[in-house]
């Protein structure tokens, strides 16, 4: 070696020969001045809601602290959400197996399903369920025979064949409706997602899994629909978190009012404490959600399994029983 | 007859009009491997797939085991076969495919007993017990718990060998199993191949592999634009090809094998001399540039 270790200056050739490098960054002017903006602008917010009488904090909490308004946090908000996401997934995911076969049928009544309640806002839909359901069934839903009452006229006869007749406004203006509703609804946009998810496995999945005599809804269930998770839950996550913030709505039903969002409104009105009413809903939607965020972070780290070079604990067993072994 | 494991007759597949395969006729017989060679594009991995139904017939018959494959007779007219019947057909058939396909969310372990649990309704211990046998014979026990992603690709094309034999199959289908693998990882892969041969199975082999060919096949038979060509012992067809197009066809591998072989060597050259170049001091590295600092880079 003729040439000494870098950085060690040894003869005239040091001069000509660069060492480490000291050199200047990029100064990021613009980055110091927004900065500036966002601490004045910052500031400016906290005084406000300090300072500023009608953010009347110890109000806020005590509307959190409400029974209604707990009630209505764990009603109707998270336990609608979670029971419309059950309806909307598990409908949704059929759909988008219907969608996807080779039974024309079924491809067109997914694809009529879709659009239909796709093309429905939420709240009309919801209004429509709650204002005008009883007046379309003025004698209410009826299991049994269809078009009972002409049979029955055509043969002579006299009585119904109908076993069990529900209120039409009890059924869709409730907690019952809210599911229906919004389930019915989110299942049109689960469809979507669910295809998606399905398209995205690798079409020699399905081959390995019908070349070892799966039939093919077996193999949708265990090979495809598994790795399909990995592309739905994501989005699935959004929807969730959309699907809670919608149970707001619910507000239009008419008769369902064990729900965050009309628990405050009441509060508001009886009060007139508007702004910390309203802020009591805000704090509990933004910690719903974050709880929510977590939830989905492992979800997509369950369902991801398999494909990052990580080991597992199953290995990591093996190899420790390996090494007592030796 | 009945030594015949698979019989195709005049078999014909189209899609649209565009005609794959014009009228294969070839029988397999119990405990026989058949190599079936030609270009890309001669129709062989369909055929391979036309067994196993991945495809369906356009004419022609295929029977398996004397029973017709993805039809029914029933008072001389042809019904399709149900999903079930279908299904069960294809569990007596082994599949190895290029790419392997194993499934990427489940380990070593879990792809092979996947199918002897769910469709053969095994106990997991008993299908567990199997599996661990299987992984043993292709050489991979210590992997049963990895994940394909983790595995090489001729691990991962042995562990789908395995899996292909927990169904435990009469005859084994190969579609190309050694054309997305590594040159030196060829090796693994053909061995469990000849292991299985050995030992009996029937075994349908579609490959560019001569030499597997050779040692290993019973029979031999090349394909073109969607003919059999020539049929016959492998020293017969591919040392004394009888059809100008498996001269022409033979001669192109043969050219390509020694191209690489060209390849192989210029690369061993260059890498000699490169070990030549390197030495610190010579004339090379021109003035200012440290030979020391370039190679870290």
């Amino acid at each position: 070696m003729t040439a000494g270790p870098a950085g060690e200056p040894t003869s005239t050739r040091s001069a000509e020969r660069p060492g480490r490098i000291e050199a200047v960054g990029v100064r990021h002017y613009g980055r110091w001045v927004a900065v500036a903006v966002i601490v004045v602008l910052v500031a400016m917010f906290v005084n406000m809601i300090i300072f500023n009488p009608v953010f009347n904090w110890p109000f806020v909490f005590e509307v959190m602290n409400q029974a209604p308004v707990i009630q209505g946090l764990f009603v109707g908000t998270l336990l609608v959400t979670v029971l419309t996401m059950i309806v909307g997934i598990a409908f949704g995911v059929l759909l988008a197996v219907m969608r996807l076969s080779d039974n024309p049928i079924l491809r067109g009544v997914s694809w009529v399903y879709t659009w239909v309640f796709r093309s429905i806002p939420r709240i009309v839909l919801l209004t429509f369920m709650g204002a005008a359901m009883g007046l379309i069934f003025p004698k209410g839903i009826a299991l049994g025979v269809p078009f009972d009452w002409k049979i029955i006229e055509a043969l002579g006869l006299r009585g119904d064949w109908r076993f069990a007749t529900f209120d039409a406004n009890t059924l869709f203006g409730g907690f019952l409706g809210a599911i229906i509703g919004l389930g019915a609804s989110e299942a049109a946009y689960m469809a979507e997602i669910a295809r998606a998810g399905i398209l995205s496995v690798d079409k020699g999945q399905r081959e390995a899994a019908l070349a070892l005599g799966m039939k093919s809804p077996l193999a949708m269930r265990r090979i495809v629909l598994p790795q399909a998770m990995r592309v739905i839950v994501p989005p699935t996550g959004n929807e969730t978190i959309a699907m809670m913030k919608d149970t707001s709505l619910l507000i239009v039903l008419g008769s369902f009012t064990s729900e965050l969002f009309y628990q405050v409104g009441a509060i508001a009105n009886r009060t007139y404490q508007i702004v910390p009413s309203y802020l009591a809903a805000v704090l509990y939607y933004l910690i719903v959600t974050s709880i929510m965020m977590v939830g989905q972070a492992w979800l997509e780290r369950h369902f991801g399994r398999g494909f990052g070079a990580r080991s597992t604990r199953a290995q990591a067993r093996a190899a420790l029983a390996a090494g007592a072994g030796h | 007859m009945a030594d015949h494991l698979v019989e195709a007759v005049n078999v014909t597949k189209a899609f649209g009009h565009h005609e794959v395969l014009k009228g294969i006729d070839l029988t397999v017989d119990r405990g026989e491997v058949v190599c079936l060679l030609g270009p890309s594009g001669s129709g062989k991995t369909t055929f391979l797939r036309l067994i196993n139904q991945m495809e369906t017939l356009t004419g022609g018959r295929i029977r398996v085991d004397g029973e017709l494959i993805g039809f029914k007779e029933v008072k001389g007219r042809l019904h399709v076969r149900r999903d079930a019947d279908i299904a069960r057909q294809r569990a007596r058939i082994g599949m190895v495919f290029q790419r392997f396909n194993l499934f990427p969310h489940k380990t070593a372990l879990q792809n092979v007993i996947e199918a002897p649990i769910t469709v053969r309704r095994k106990s997991r211990a008993a299908a567990t017990a199997q599996a661990r046998t299987l992984l043993e014979t292709v050489g991979l026990a210590d992997r049963a718990d990895y994940y394909p992603a983790q595995l090489s690709g001729g691990q991962q094309q042995r562990v789908a060998i395995a899996r292909a034999l927990a169904m435990e199959p009469e005859l084994m289908l190969f579609d190309e199993p050694t054309s997305a693998l590594d040159p030196e990882l060829v090796g693994e892969v053909l061995t469990a191949m000849r292991d299985l041969a050995a030992h009996g199975m029937t075994m349908i082999v579609v490959t560019h592999e001569m030499t597997f060919a050779r040692e290993v096949a019973d029979r031999v038979v090349f394909m073109d634009d969607g003919v059999v060509v020539e049929a016959g012992a492998p020293d017969e067809v591919l040392l004394h090809p009888q059809e100008e197009r498996t001269r022409t066809f033979l001669r192109r591998v043969r050219q390509d094998a020694e191209q690489e072989l060209e390849a192989a060597r210029a690369l061993e050259t260059l890498e000699e001399l490169g070990e030549l170049s390197d030495p610190p001091g010579a004339s090379g590295p021109e003035p200012g540039e440290d030979p020391e600092r370039r190679r870290v880079h």
